[in-house]
């Protein structure tokens, strides 16, 4: 397993560099290369399936996502070593798509548990609609809209510099994408070197946060890294599997040069 | 001599968990003075009061009652028409009692009904008078303070026709304090239309062993609410409460919390009988295992048209050692009665501990949520009050256990 490998030179918050990843012995990510600068928030596109979230559970460490190879870069070290605990204490924080149910545990304790200390839950959780669900068992019966709600109630309370936001539309109303929307908009510009990774299958979340820059995955292989308008584009044309094929790795060596 | 199957060797028989030599501690400890005035318990005492639900500043109680190993401390009623006595003065007070005494117990049941009834070192009588609605509970602590001694208590409760009482009763013994057994006779009777919550918080020591023997009967329309809560180490406890339901309507509720730690062994169980039309009854157990031993009973005896019960058992195993053992069990002896029982023993769901990881929890944290949350005393329907008691009872005992 790789080490630490040392500061790097530039300012980069998450850098993945060769990473592998399985699950229950099956690769589900190959060869991953991405970076997140201080600042920037970065799309991550792809179809069902492809390896979205086996990326964000990776970052965060879940235990059912190995790494075989590579390393998870963060504000300069490796954090391959690091326990889920560590990594959110280090300042990364996740919107999980399926949050767990807990009984007996209430949303309000989390919360408590988790926040700064100038956070005011009630306040908060009435301004996204969630009051209601703060005594009540975390994530039993939520909605799709209402279990998003939770996530990001959550992540507002612990203020990560690297948000992880894995499909924060799925399941949302029209009416509560908007809501989502802002929300995220203030946890990544809480501090100005916050960042972010958007995970989307649809794209309807650029509608009220916008990304920086996209890059696509399909089975599990980055095919794509540039401009978030023109790839969206070109997805909803062509669709994902244009992707595999098309100029990706121009586009991304592109990119890479107006990146300096 | 005994034939041990683990090792597959005889051995000398030695007392071990599940087997209680009554000779082999004192039945005599040294004489505890009458306490006027409560607050004049030590800081050690009152801490260990504390965590079982007694509070020798009766904040928010109706009367207290405090025996220490074979002496009674102090018995007042702070409450116009709740009774609280040792059941020694209430044998002298009222003729009546002797019909209560042995009731429902029976006293040849074992050696430790036996124990209670040839050595009786006092115990408590608790009343509320026909139609008296307490707001605040009365509170009962049998406390033990010398080490290896044996306590016999006999206890009695009656809540009148009508009357509204609520109970909590914590067991606890001094910090250093090692050794001891603790026999406890308690007959309970729900009259007509009355409602009881008890509440019963132990807070033993490591090696002592512990034998409640309990029994209730409840009345036509009648309600009896029990909770039991043992979070801290004991060695070993066996329990087996009963509840009879003879008038319309009566019910009963149990609900237990265990958490056995290592070297703990805990038999607990609830049993009712539904003896009268239309009674009902429910009983729940929420047991942890973190390296100890929990046999989980329960037995639901439908005997009459339209009962209606239902019986759940729910473990958590946290390690490798240990041993949930779930033993449910359901009679229906006419036709229109309606049993059921639910019954699971788990592990703590690895994604659940990850998700609050996720969170900045440490591992050791998410689990003792988790645990915290598994044993929610929300299920139990307490009083508001009651509710922060219990609350600050299970803080103070998760301290030290989780």
């Amino acid at each position: 397993m790789a080490k630490d490998s040392g500061k790097l030179k530039n300012s980069g918050m998450l850098k993945i560099e060769n990473l592998t990843v399985n699950v229950s012995g099956r690769e589900v990510l190959t060869g991953i290369n991405l970076e997140i600068k201080k600042g920037r928030r970065l799309a991550l596109l792809g179809p069902n399936g492809s390896g979205k979230t086996s990326l964000v559970m990776a970052i965060m460490g879940f235990s059912d996502y190995q790494i075989t190879q590579g390393n998870i870069v963060f504000n300069g070290k490796s954090i391959n070593d690091l326990t889920i605990d560590e990594r959110a204490r280090l300042g990364i924080g996740v919107m999980l798509q399926r949050p767990p149910t807990i009984k007996g545990i209430k949303t309000r304790q989390v919360v408590q548990l988790i926040k700064q200390d100038d956070f005011n839950i009630d306040k908060e959780a009435g301004e996204i609609n969630l009051k209601e669900f703060l005594d009540r068992d975390i994530n039993l019966g939520f909605s799709g809209g209402e279990l998003k709600r939770s996530e990001l109630l959550q992540l507002l309370a612990g203020s990560p510099q690297l948000g992880l936001f894995d499909e924060p539309e799925s399941g949302v109303d029209l009416e509560n994408i908007a809501l989502v929307g802002k929300v995220m908009n203030r946890i990544l510009n809480k501090n100005k070197d916050n960042a972010g990774l958007i995970i989307t299958h649809t794209g309807y979340i650029f509608d009220y946060v916008k990304p920086d820059e996209s890059c696509v995955l399909v089975g599990g292989r980055i095919h794509c890294v540039g401009d978030p308008k023109e790839i969206l584009k070109t997805i909803k044309k062509h669709g994902y599997k244009w992707c595999i094929t098309c100029e990706g790795e121009k586009l991304k060596k592109k990119f890479q040069r107006q990146a300096g | 001599m005994v034939y041990n199957m683990r090792r597959g060797k005889i051995k000398k028989e030695i007392p071990k968990a599940g087997r209680v030599d009554i000779k082999s501690y004192k039945s005599t400890s040294e004489a505890k003075a009458y306490l006027k005035d409560l607050r004049k318990v030590s800081s050690d005492q009152k801490k260990n009061m504390l965590s079982a639900g007694v509070d020798p500043l009766q904040k928010a109680r109706s009367g207290t009652y405090l025996q220490m190993d074979h002496d009674v401390v102090h018995a007042d009623s702070l409450y116009p028409g709740l009774e609280v006595m040792s059941t020694t003065q209430a044998l002298k007070k009222y003729e009546w009692l002797d019909n209560y005494f042995w009731k429902i117990v029976s006293v040849g049941a074992d050696e430790f009904t036996k124990q209670a009834q040839f050595q009786p070192h006092h115990g408590y009588f608790l009343r509320a008078l026909p139609g008296v609605k307490a707001v605040y509970p009365l509170q009962a602590c049998l406390f033990i303070n010398d080490d290896n001694i044996i306590q016999n208590v006999h206890n009695i409760i009656i809540a009148e026709q009508g009357s509204d009482l609520q109970v909590i009763t914590g067991c606890a013994t001094a910090s250093d304090v090692q050794r001891g057994l603790h026999i406890g006779v308690s007959e309970i009777f729900v009259k007509k239309d009355a409602r009881l919550t008890f509440t019963m918080v132990h807070n033993w020591a490591e090696d002592v062993s512990v034998r409640p023997r309990t029994a209730t009967l409840v009345e036509e329309g009648g309600t009896f609410l029990s909770n039991y809560i043992c979070l801290k180490p004991v060695k070993n406890l066996q329990m087996y409460p009963k509840a009879e339901l003879v008038g319309r309507g009566a019910v009963a509720r149990y609900n237990s919390m265990l958490f056995a730690h290592p070297g703990s062994h805990l038999d607990v169980g609830s049993r009712v009988i539904l003896k009268a039309a239309g009674s009902r009854a429910e009983v729940v157990a929420r047991a942890v295992s973190a390296g100890g031993d929990i046999i989980a009973r329960g037995h639901l005896k439908g005997q009459a048209k339209g009962i209606k019960a239902h019986l759940e058992c729910r473990g958590l195993m946290v390690t490798e050692k240990g041993l949930i053992h779930a033993i449910p069990e359901l009679e229906g002896t006419v036709k229109e009665v309606d049993l059921s029982h639910e019954a699971a023993v788990g592990k703590i769901a690895r994604d659940e501990i990850e998700y609050l990881m996720a969170r900045g929890l440490t591992q050791g944290e998410a689990q003792a949520a988790i645990i915290r949350g598994f044993l929610d005393t929300s299920i139990m329907g307490l009083p508001a009050a009651l509710q922060k008691e219990v609350d600050r009872a299970i803080s103070a005992c998760e301290k030290e256990a989780f």
